[in-house]
């Protein structure tokens, strides 16, 4: 019982910060409103049972990725974005098409009757401990995969945001 | 016990809003909080489905989406830096050439 009111409180916070996201006009409010779901994502990984992928959640996702959002939002000044003739067009479309295909796959899910082997407070299966066995044992291969894909990631990017005259000009002349 | 189905239903909610987002929003830097809403979705039905089967990789398998996530970020938001540096607008419906 307790799991369940967790569960749909946390759900609710989650789902209302998804809409707020959709409905603030400004980058900065829609990147506030998108913290608050990851934040109650986490605890919806808590009530599963995933105490370290919480954890990582808030730490990566909420901070991390998050806050590479806010400082890009804030170095580019971004302002209140504008409305235009295309996207009263994807509003008209996107917001009914949208909400049926919703709704069509709840229903489907909903149908089906199986129960999660729910995990009482505490009793928490996802340690780091086994899954730090899985990932350096059993997943190694994808995990050297990943490791490769970030620091390709890395260069893209400082390639990608560096000034393409300074590109061309090389190696700075006063840093020697 | 919570069924399975209402963490599913949670996660389809979640993919819905970042659909959504990704088609209404005009501001470039919101369309991709869309998509990371999207990723979202998809890792709590990878963790619900670890809980269900009690399958640790499915557990495993969000680190990687997480992976993926940072690094589509980190590459992500250096193109739109480099596309406000040439167009100096975020609105993708500005941004409607290859070429300048």
């Amino acid at each position: 019982m307790l799991h369940l009111i967790l569960f749909l409180f946390f759900a609710t916070i989650c789902v209302a910060g998804a809409v707020n996201l959709l409905v603030q006009s400004h980058p900065i409010n829609s990147a506030l409103s998108l913290i608050v779901v990851m934040g109650s994502l986490a605890a919806e990984y808590l009530l599963l049972g995933a105490e370290f992928l919480a954890a990582v959640q808030v730490i990566v996702y909420a901070g991390a990725i998050m806050v590479l959002f806010l400082i890009t939002i804030m170095l580019l000044n971004a302002g209140k974005e504008e409305r235009s003739k295309g996207s009263r067009v994807a509003t008209l479309l996107g917001i009914p098409g949208v909400t049926i295909g919703g709704l069509l796959v709840a229903w489907t899910l909903l149908g089906r009757s199986s129960t999660t082997h729910s995990v009482s407070i505490g009793a928490l299966w996802g340690d780091p401990k086994s899954i730090a066995r899985l990932l350096f044992h059993d997943f190694l291969l994808p995990f050297e995969v990943t490791s490769v894909l970030i620091l390709v990631a890395i260069m893209g990017a400082v390639v990608l945001a560096s000034r393409p005259e300074a590109v061309a000009r090389g190696p700075r002349k006063d840093a020697e | 016990m919570i069924p399975l189905s209402y963490y599913l239903v949670l996660s389809g909610i979640l993919f819905v809003c970042g659909v959504l987002g990704f088609l209404i929003k005009r501001n470039i830097i919101t369309i991709f909080m869309s998509i990371e809403l999207m990723l979202n979705g998809v890792n709590l039905s990878f963790v619900a489905f670890a809980a269900q089967w009690h399958a640790l990789s499915g557990q495993v398998f969000v680190f990687f989406v997480m992976v993926v996530a940072a690094a589509e970020a980190a590459v992500g938001l250096a193109i739109i830096i480099a596309v406000y540096r040439t167009r100096e607008t975020l609105n993708v419906d500005r941004v409607n050439l290859l070429k300048l």
